[in-house]
């Protein structure tokens, strides 16, 4: 569904992505761990059209849309949920769920009984302003607002940042949930325990290089990444 | 002082501070927006006055007509306006586009004084507004009489916009966020377009119904209603629609009671309006109506 071949960009004054190839399949869910500044953002700022890439390809759906506005890409059906959640505050829930599906007109009311059916919270505290609604529940909202999009892809910046473990928990579940339902996602994540979990397949970035790829399940067997990214070496293990 | 007096002299409060709230809302909408305080817009006010002299005393139209076309021409201009002088500096950092606001504001007074030189011209006459009416022991002109019904109509309309059509959603998104915003798939140069259209329609309304009321037009005539409006956003909490219009009222008014308790100040009416706008600062620093602060990280 999505193909990133050779992909350059400049971010900042720096090149945060150094040629990095990525594969999307229809219906799965692939992951991009990695530490602070990999340039994971970066990435899903360029396929989102937020950022300008420098050269390479990002064939959605056979079609390169680098260099395409936020505004086509987002008709293409791919939709982002940037990193902290960033919903409307001074709208009301509501709202936010309306806003995203600016792009459509048909067909609204029946997507907005679907999120509240995944997320009853976000029916109970419809009319509020989500401005007022603790961190756990933005991100449901933002989610719940992504969907609204009807989008083909959803990516995904770190959706389990600064959130309780439980909540951690329950987003994780609706990544799943929502896959199941047929929604291809792309996640980024500092919690590659719980990303491989979910992930079908995973690429990890390094200051803007692929080091590694494969399975979920490989990579999270993989000695170096337990070393680097799951905070636990064998050798310490009993 | 009897009451006769004081009576027509609230009406021309009410009525001057209705002029200052059309005129605020324009300030406010693009400060909430582009959290940039448009220093033209007195300009453009100014030159919706000098369109109503070239439909009317020019081009000889109808009155009807002719408030029409000024409408479209000053939303043409302020259009324009954001197109050429802030749209290209939208990644650049604000003070540069609060230096290109003030340049532009320059730039528009300086073509009016070329272009229809520094002597005042008078103000159409136009009779539907100028009428004299009586009510009661007042008489009051149509135009006094109709402003603040006017401004109220046109304040419904806009908060009407704001909060219940998919624009004024898509508005008040983009005022938060532009970047998610863009994420939604909204048209961010759409929004603040829109913007300017609201603001400058209700700015040569404003100009409209101030020509009628002060017949003189000059290049520099928009320089202290802008200043006045810009306080009276402020006063009412900038971004705040309601609040603009509140503020407006208020210098309106304090300005005619003013002139009217106390003649031998009349000569402090402009500096009135910063006098209240450093009081209210001082106790309330996000103005009457200040944005409720209801982010959460």
């Amino acid at each position: 569904m999505l193909k990133i071949n050779d992909l350059y960009v400049n971010y900042g004054g720096i090149s945060a992505v150094k040629g990095i190839s990525i594969h999307v399949p229809e219906k799965s869910i692939v992951t991009l761990i990695g530490a602070n500044g990999a340039g994971k953002s970066t990435t899903l700022k360029a396929i989102a059209g937020l950022v300008k890439a420098r050269s390479g390809e990002i064939l959605f759906q056979g079609e390169n849309i680098l260099g395409k506005d936020t505004i086509d890409i987002v008709a293409k059906g791919i939709t982002m949920i940037p990193e902290g959640r960033k919903v409307f505050v001074n709208l009301s829930v509501l709202e936010n769920l309306k806003v995203g599906a600016y792009l459509r007109n048909e067909g609204i009311e029946e997507d907005i009984k679907r999120v509240y059916e995944l997320f009853p919270i976000l029916k109970e505290r419809a009319w509020q302003l989500a401005g007022t609604l603790s961190g756990g529940e933005q991100q449901m909202l933002a989610v719940g607002r992504a969907l609204m999009a009807k989008p083909k892809l959803i990516m995904m910046d770190e959706p389990s940042l600064g959130l309780a473990p439980l909540i951690v928990n329950a987003i994780f579940d609706i990544i799943k949930e929502i896959n199941k339902q047929g929604t291809t996602i792309l996640l980024i994540e500092q919690n590659a325990n719980k990303a491989l979990k979910v992930a079908d397949y995973g690429y990890v970035l390094e200051t803007g290089n692929i080091t590694m790829e494969g399975k979920g399940i490989d990579l999270l067997k993989n000695e170096k990444i337990i070393e680097a990214y799951l905070g636990t070496s064998k050798k310490s293990m009993p | 002082m009897t009451s006769q007096l004081f009576l027509q002299q609230l009406a021309n409060g009410i009525s001057l501070g209705s002029l200052y709230a059309l005129l605020a809302i324009g300030y406010t909408m693009v400060y909430g927006i582009l959290r940039l305080i448009n220093f033209a817009h007195g300009d453009i006010f100014m030159m919706a006055a000098y369109f109503m002299i070239f439909s009317i005393i020019t081009f000889k139209l109808p009155w009807f007509i002719a408030i029409i076309i000024v409408i479209i021409a000053t939303v043409a201009l302020g259009v324009l306006l954001e197109k050429s002088a802030y749209r290209p500096l939208r990644n650049a950092p604000r003070m540069s586009i609060m230096i290109s606001a003030i340049g532009a504001s320059f730039l528009l007074e300086n073509l009016a004084t070329y272009l229809f030189t520094g002597v005042p011209r008078g103000f159409p006459d136009i009779k539907v507004l100028t009428t004299t009416v009586k009510l009661g022991s007042l008489s009051l002109t149509v135009a006094t009489l109709i402003t603040p019904f006017v401004t109220l109509f046109l304040l419904y309309l806009v908060l009407f916009i704001t909060n219940k059509t998919k624009i004024g959603m898509a508005m008040r998104a983009v005022s938060k966020d532009f970047e998610t915003a863009k994420l939604m798939g909204i048209n961010i140069n759409q929004v603040i377009s829109s913007t300017f259209i609201i603001g400058s329609s209700l700015a040569a309304i404003g100009a409209i119904l101030w020509g009628s009321r002060y017949p003189s037009v000059m290049p520099l005539m928009g320089v202290m209603p802008g200043l006045k409006c810009f306080i009276a956003a402020v006063l009412g909490g900038i971004g705040n629609t309601a609040g603009a219009v509140i503020g407006g009222f208020i210098l309106g008014m304090a300005e005619i009671m003013l002139i009217t308790f106390l003649p031998s100040l009349t000569g402090y009416r402009d500096a009135m309006a910063f006098v209240i706008l450093i009081v209210v600062l001082l106790v309330k620093p996000t103005g009457l109506l200040g944005e409720k602060v209801t982010d959460k990280v």
